[in-house]
């Protein structure tokens, strides 16, 4: 049954199909769980006993983090599916996550800085998680590179797909940084063994902004995947019934 | 409202990460739909073309 789906989901025409009804149920519970965790984070948490309000930097920053960590995972699924089953979809899928992913990794980073002002002294330090999250930022920088510079569209999703399965030896290295080596940076307060360290006011904001970014990102891949397939099966016959009911859909 | 959005001193911090984040929520939602419309005005046009080829 798995994998009749698998197949079924593998193949262009209904992948594309069943993106396009699919991504309004991702993005409006996005709209709404990340409108509940903002007035949640924003108005209704109490501020923090040490950081004050400072620390409703919270609600933006760890959601962009675990979206840099989530794209990436996604994106060497993906890729690693397409190099071996020499699937279309799944390397339009890995072709789509590495903008999304970068643009949230330098969120994470940007807005890791400017809580790390306030509270650390400093905007920067060559510390482990902040140079993992950065190298994080040049591989997905990196990833995008190597497609762009070969011309040969199969030939850059072998390279880049390999380039992204290497990459993803630095995920759990970035996430388990702060445990395993001396940081500034705090330890896991959510994902970790046991119960989280925050109390609930400020937990169940942080859940809901954490799952509104994830069904965000969802939507949004379906919209990229979507134009990266049209892009890559320019000459298939899929593609003018595809359109029409989109014209009259 | 001002005791608000002064964020017990920390507004300078804060609200530059959300309005950031915000930015890029957005511009990643506007490429994403920019793209798709390109893609199917450019499959629309090929295939207008070989019809009219045909």
């Amino acid at each position: 049954m798995a994998w009749v789906w698998f197949h079924r989901f593998g193949s262009p025409p209904h992948f594309y199909r069943v993106a396009g009804r699919l991504t309004p149920w991702f993005a409006w519970p996005a709209a709404l769980l990340c409108l509940g965790g903002l007035i949640g984070g924003l108005v209704l948490a109490p501020p923090d006993y040490q950081q004050g309000d400072g620390f409703r930097i919270i609600y933006v920053h760890a959601p962009a983090a675990w979206l840099s960590l989530m794209v990436y995972v996604v994106m060497a699924s993906s890729a690693a599916v397409g190099l071996i089953w020499r699937m279309t979809v799944a390397h339009a899928v890995a072709a789509s996550c590495a903008a999304i992913g970068a643009s949230f990794t330098a969120v994470a980073l940007a807005t890791g800085m400017l809580w790390g002002r306030p509270m650390w002294g400093t905007y920067w330090e060559w510390d482990p998680r902040l140079t993992s999250e950065l190298l994080l930022l040049f591989l997905y920088l990196g990833y995008m590179g190597l497609r762009n510079s070969i011309d040969d569209i199969g030939r850059a999703d072998r390279a880049s797909a390999v380039l992204a399965i290497v990459g993803v030896v630095n995920v759990p290295i970035i996430h388990y940084s702060v445990t395993w080596w001396n940081s500034l940076h705090q330890a896991p307060s959510v994902m970790k063994f046991g119960r989280p360290t925050m109390p609930a006011a400020m937990l169940v904001p942080l859940l809901l902004m954490l799952a509104g970014f994830t069904a965000y990102f969802v939507a949004l891949l379906l919209l990229r995947s979507r134009g990266e397939l049209l892009r890559r099966e320019r000459n298939a016959r899929w593609i003018a019934e595809a359109l029409a009911a989109t014209a009259t859909g | 409202m001002l005791r608000f959005l002064a964020m017990g001193g920390y507004a300078r911090y804060v609200w530059p990460c959300y309005v950031l984040t915000a930015a890029v929520v957005g511009l990643n939602v506007h490429w994403a739909r920019s793209a798709l419309r390109a893609a199917q005005a450019e499959a629309r046009r090929r295939l207008a073309s070989l019809k009219a080829a045909s």
